[in-house]
C-alpha cells in the first residue's frame, strides 16, 4: 500500500483517536456524570448504537462507489420494521410460536430487497438519475408506511426476540455483531469479487466500463437490492429489541448514512471509497454524538458541530487533492 | 498481398447525424498483416468511421465484412469478441483502478463465488507489460501514471485477445520517441501474426515509416487508396485537401496599429512555458500546433481562467493582472471558446439572450431586463455578421454551426473588445460557412480589432493570419510572417524540429 493511500484511509481512524483523546480530557473537566468517557462498557454501547445507521451506511458506500445515491433507505427501514413487527401478530404466525421469528425476519428482509429492486429497476430501465428516482421513492415508501397504520405506532414485543437482541457474545452486542459481519462480507465483495471491482469501474468511468462490455444496469440493480436488504437488516436488528415502530422512524437516516460515508472518504462522484473507512465514519459520528453529550452539549449543538466538521473535512480533502496551481478555475 | 482475403472490408458505409452526412459511401478493406493508414483532415470522418467499426455507432447504410462474413456489431464488446479492437485516442480508463484491472476491464478472470483471480490477472498483465517494455507493473494505480504511460495501458488492451484487426487512433499523440519505438515493435509483432491494422495519424513521417497502404477520406467521402511505397506526401495531401494544397496565404495586409496585447515569458506550470508574443491592432495572429501543445491553455490564461505561474501580460503597454473572466472582459479581452456548444452558448436559450449574456446586467429598465435594448443589440449584430435565423426567438440549438459561431462572435463584439481570441473558429462547421467565418475574421482585423486565432487546421491558419506562432509541447518554436511561412517549415516547427530548413 502506498504512502498516499495509507494516509487517505488512515485519516478517519486518526480522527477517531483525536476524538477519543479530546472527549476523555474534556470529559474529566466538563462531564455531568461521574464515569469516564473511555469506559469499556460505554464503548461497547457506542458500537451497538452505531449499528442501525452503520449497516445502512455500508450499503450506501457501495451505492456511492457505483456512482449512485439512495435517499429512500430511511423509508425502507421504517417499512421493513413495520412488516417485521406486524407480521408476528398475524394469526398463522402466532400459531407457529417462536418459529415465527425467522419467518418475520425473512418477510422484513424480503420487503427491503424488493423495495431496493424497484429503485434499481427504475434507475436501470429509465436512465433517470438515482437521486431523483430515490427522492421519489423516499416519499412513496414513506407514504406506504403511513398507509399501513396511520399515525399510530406499530408494536409487538416478543421476549425471545428481545433476549436475542440484547444478548452479548464475546462481549459484543448482537447488533454490533451484525454490523461487523456485514462489514466483513461487504468488504470481501468490494475488494475480492468481480462484481465489486466492476462497481468501482462503473463509478469511476462509466463510459469506459460500457465500452469494455460491463453491463452497467444489472450491477445497479444488484447494488440497490443490496442496500434495500441492508436497510431492512438494520431495521430487523434495531426493532427486534425495541418492539415498537413510529411511522416517522428512520427519517433522515439516509442523510446520516451519507454523512458517514463521505466522512469515510468515499467520493460523491463515485469510483473511490472503502467499506472499512465507512465503518470509521460511522464510529466517528457516533463518538461525536456521545462525546458531546458526555460533556453536556444538547442535541442541537451536536448536529451543528457534526455539520461543521463534515464541511471542514471535505474542504480539507479538496485542498489536499487539488491538481496544482495550473488547474482551470470555475 | 492481394491473394489474401481481407480481414476487414467496408462497403458503402453511410452515417448521418442530424444535418450532417458524416460518412458518405465509404468502402475500403484491410488485408491480414498489413498496416493500413487512414488519413484525412479534422472532420473528414475518420473518427466516425472508426466508431462504426468499433461497434460504438451504427451505420445508416452499408455493410461490414469480417473475413468476408457480413457482420453487424452493435456494441464494443461484440466488436471485440469478433476480433476488432479499438485503441481509443481519448483515454478511456478508470483512474482509481489498477493497471491490471483497466487492461482486463469487463473481462476480469474469475474464480469460485465470482471472486477475481488476482494471481492470473497480475501474471497475465505483467506478461503483456513486459512485451511493451514499460516501467510500471500491474498493481500501479492508473491515475498515478503519466499520460504517455496511460496511453500504453490503453495499447496493452489490444494484446489481451487474439485480434483480427486493431484500430489505432492517433496512438503516438502523447508518446515520446522511445515509447514510439516500442509501439512500432508491438505493431510489427501484430503484423507478423497476420493481424490487420488500421492506423490513424496526422504525422506523415510515421505514416511513411510503418504503413503499407494509405486510404484517404475527405468531407465524409472516400477519396482513394494509395500504396505507400509508390506515393509521396504531396500526393497524399492533395487527396486529403482536394486541391493542389490550397495553402493560399493571406495576402491582404491592412495598416497595423499599436501593439494591443503583449505577453512576456508567460508560463503556467507544466502546461506551457516561457511564451512570448505580441499582437497589434488590425492584425490576425495565428497559433498553430498539435492538440495538447498548450495553445488553448494560453488563451484560457489570458482570459483569466488559469493563473499563470510566471510572466507578464501587457495591454496597451500597461501590465495587467487578470484573475477572472470578468476582469478580462473589463480589460477588453474576449474569448470565443473551442467548444462552441459546451462553452460558448447556452443551447436552450434563444439567439437574443445568448448574444446579450455578458452584458445583461447593464441592460435594465428599472428592475427588469430591457427587452428593447436587447433586441436592438441583436438586430445590429445580426445585420453586421449576416446571421441567418428566423428571428431572435429562435433557440440557438436549432441553428447551423456557422450561425451559432456567429452568435458567439457577435456576443463578444457587442462587448466592444480590443483583443478577440478565437479558438478553433470553424470546428464542426461546413465548408461554405468556413470561408464566411474566415472573411469575418479578416474584416474584424481590418476594423482595428487585434485578433488571435487558434487552429489545428493548417489551411485555416495560413488563410487568415498575418503572423503565425508555431507551438510544440508548451513552447513557442518559431514565429512566421505570412510571407515567409511554408507548409514544410510550419510542420517541422510544430513537430518540435528546430532545424531551419529553407524551403
Amino acid at each position: 500500500m502506498s504512502k498516499e493511500t495509507l494516509f487517505k484511509q488512515g485519516a478517519i481512524w486518526a480522527f477517531i483517536v483525536v476524538e477519543l483523546i479530546f472527549f476523555s480530557v474534556a470529559g474529566s473537566y466538563l462531564s455531568v456524570s461521574d464515569s469516564a468517557f473511555m469506559d469499556f462498557d460505554n464503548m461497547l454501547l457506542l458500537l451497538k448504537q452505531s449499528a442501525p445507521i452503520g449497516i445502512i451506511a455500508l450499503g450506501m458506500t457501495i451505492i456511492m462507489i457505483n456512482g449512485n445515491i439512495d435517499l429512500s433507505v430511511g423509508a425502507t427501514y421504517a417499512l421493513a420494521a413495520i412488516v417485521l413487527l406486524d407480521s408476528m401478530t398475524w394469526p398463522f404466525m402466532q400459531a407457529m410460536g417462536d418459529w415465527a421469528i425467522p419467518l418475520a425476519w425473512f418477510f422484513a428482509l424480503l420487503t427491503g430487497t424488493v423495495l431496493g429492486a424497484i429503485n434499481g429497476l427504475i434507475v436501470w430501465k429509465t436512465g433517470v438519475d438515482a437521486f431523483i428516482v430515490t427522492l421519489g421513492s423516499m416519499l412513496g415508501y414513506r407514504g406506504l408506511v403511513f398507509m399501513y397504520n396511520g399515525e399510530q405506532p406499530t408494536s409487538h414485543l416478543n421476549w425471545t426476540l428481545v433476549d436475542f437482541a440484547e444478548a452479548q457474545f464475546l462481549g459484543l452486542h448482537t447488533a454490533t455483531w451484525f454490523l461487523l459481519v456485514a462489514a466483513l462480507i461487504l468488504w470481501l465483495v468490494m475488494t475480492k469479487t468481480v462484481h465489486g471491482r466492476n462497481a468501482y469501474a462503473i463509478g469511476n468511468n462509466r463510459e469506459a466500463a460500457v465500452n469494455a462490455g460491463i453491463r452497467v444496469g444489472p450491477h445497479f440493480l444488484w447494488n440497490f437490492m443490496l442496500i434495500g436488504f441492508l436497510a431492512a437488516l438494520s431495521a430487523v436488528v434495531f426493532y427486534s429489541e425495541s418492539g415498537s415502530v413510529n411511522p416517522n422512524d428512520g427519517m433522515l437516516y439516509e442523510l446520516w448514512a451519507i454523512t458517514a460515508v463521505v466522512l469515510g472518504g468515499t467520493k460523491l462522484s463515485g469510483g473511490y471509497g472503502s467499506i472499512i473507512s465507512t465503518l470509521g465514519g460511522v464510529i466517528a459520528i457516533q463518538l461525536l454524538r456521545k462525546g458531546l453529550g458526555h460533556i453536556g452539549a444538547d442535541t442541537e449543538t451536536v448536529n451543528l458541530v457534526i455539520g461543521l466538521i463534515l464541511i471542514a473535512v471535505l474542504f480539507l480533502d479538496r485542498q489536499l487533492n487539488r491538481t496544482g496551481k495550473e488547474e482551470l478555475k470555475i | 498481398m492481394t491473394d489474401h482475403t481481407p480481414v476487414l472490408r467496408l462497403e458503402d458505409i453511410v452515417k448521418t447525424f442530424p444535418g450532417v452526412r458524416a460518412l458518405d459511401g465509404v468502402s475500403f478493406n484491410v488485408l491480414p498483416g498489413e498496416v493500413h493508414a487512414l488519413m484525412g483532415e479534422n472532420g473528414a470522418g475518420k473518427s466516425t468511421l472508426m466508431k462504426v467499426l468499433g461497434g460504438i455507432l451504427q451505420p445508416n447504410e452499408g455493410r461490414i465484412f469480417i473475413e468476408e462474413e457480413p457482420t453487424v456489431m452493435t456494441t464494443p464488446v461484440q466488436a471485440k469478441a469478433k476480433g476488432v479492437v479499438f485503441i481509443h485516442q481519448e483515454l478511456s480508463l478508470a483512474d482509481e483502478l489498477t493497471v491490471a484491472e483497466n487492461i482486463f476491464l469487463g473481462e476480469l478472470p474469475l474464480k469460485s463465488f465470482g471472486r477475481v483471480d488476482w494471481g492470473t490477472l497480475y501474471d497475465d498483465t505483467n506478461a503483456i507489460l513486459k512485451q511493451l517494455n514499460v516501467g510500471f507493473d500491474a498493481k500501479t494505480r492508473v491515475g498515478d501514471l503519466s499520460i504517455a504511460n496511460q496511453q500504453m495501458v490503453e495499447i496493452a488492451r489490444a494484446l489481451t485477445v487474439d485480434p483480427k484487426a486493431v484500430i489505432f487512433d492517433e496512438p503516438t499523440a502523447s508518446l515520446t520517441d522511445a515509447e514510439k519505438v516500442v509501439l512500432f515493435d508491438v505493431i510489427s509483432g501484430l503484423q507478423s501474426k497476420g493481424v490487420g491494422i488500421i492506423y490513424i495519424s496526422h504525422r506523415m513521417e510515421e505514416i511513411f515509416k510503418i504503413t503499407d497502404r494509405i486510404s484517404v477520406l475527405r468531407d465524409g467521402q472516400y477519396r482513394g487508396t494509395l500504396n505507400t511505397r509508390e506515393t509521396n506526401e504531396e500526393e497524399v495531401t492533395h487527396l486529403m485537401i482536394g486541391r493542389k494544397l490550397d495553402l493560399s496565404r493571406n495576402e491582404s495586409h491592412h495598416e497595423l496599429g499599436d501593439v494591443a496585447l503583449e505577453v512576456r515569458g508567460l508560463s503556467c506550470g507544466k502546461l506551457f512555458q516561457d511564451v512570448s508574443f505580441n499582437v497589434r491592432r488590425g492584425e490576425v495572429l495565428g497559433f498553430y500546433g498539435l492538440v495538447g501543445a498548450g495553445r488553448t491553455e494560453i488563451a484560457e490564461t489570458l482570459f483569466g481562467l488559469r493563473d499563470p505561474s510566471a510572466g507578464q501580460i501587457l495591454l496597451n503597454g500597461q501590465e495587467v493582472r487578470i484573475k477572472s473572466p470578468i476582469e478580462a472582459i473589463g480589460h477588453g479581452i474576449s474569448l470565443v471558446p473551442e467548444d462552441r456548444k459546451g462553452q460558448g452558448l447556452v443551447l436552450g436559450m434563444n439567439c437574443r439572450d445568448n448574444m446579450t449574456l455578458p452584458q445583461v446586467d447593464d441592460l435594465t429598465a428599472g428592475p427588469f431586463v430591457s427587452d428593447g435594448a436587447e433586441i436592438a443589440i441583436f438586430d445590429q449584430y445580426r445585420d453586421k455578421l449576416d446571421i441567418r435565423t428566423p428571428g431572435w426567438r429562435q433557440t440557438v440549438g436549432n441553428l447551423s454551426g456557422g450561425n451559432q459561431q456567429k452568435i458567439v462572435i457577435g456576443k463578444w463584439l457587442s462587448m466592444r473588445p480590443e483583443v478577440l481570441i478565437v479558438d478553433e473558429p470553424t470546428r464542426g462547421i461546413d465548408v461554405g460557412s468556413k470561408s464566411e467565418i474566415h472573411n469575418l475574421i479578416r474584416d474584424l482585423a481590418a476594423q482595428g480589432f487585434a485578433v488571435i486565432v487558434i487552429s489545428s487546421e493548417m489551411p485555416e491558419v495560413l488563410h487568415v493570419s498575418d503572423r503565425i506562432v508555431a507551438m510544440y509541447s508548451g513552447r513557442v518554436m518559431r514565429e512566421f510572417t505570412s510571407d515567409e511561412v511554408t507548409e514544410d517549415s510550419l510542420i517541422q516547427a510544430i513537430s518540435g524540429i528546430t532545424g531551419d530548413k529553407v524551403a
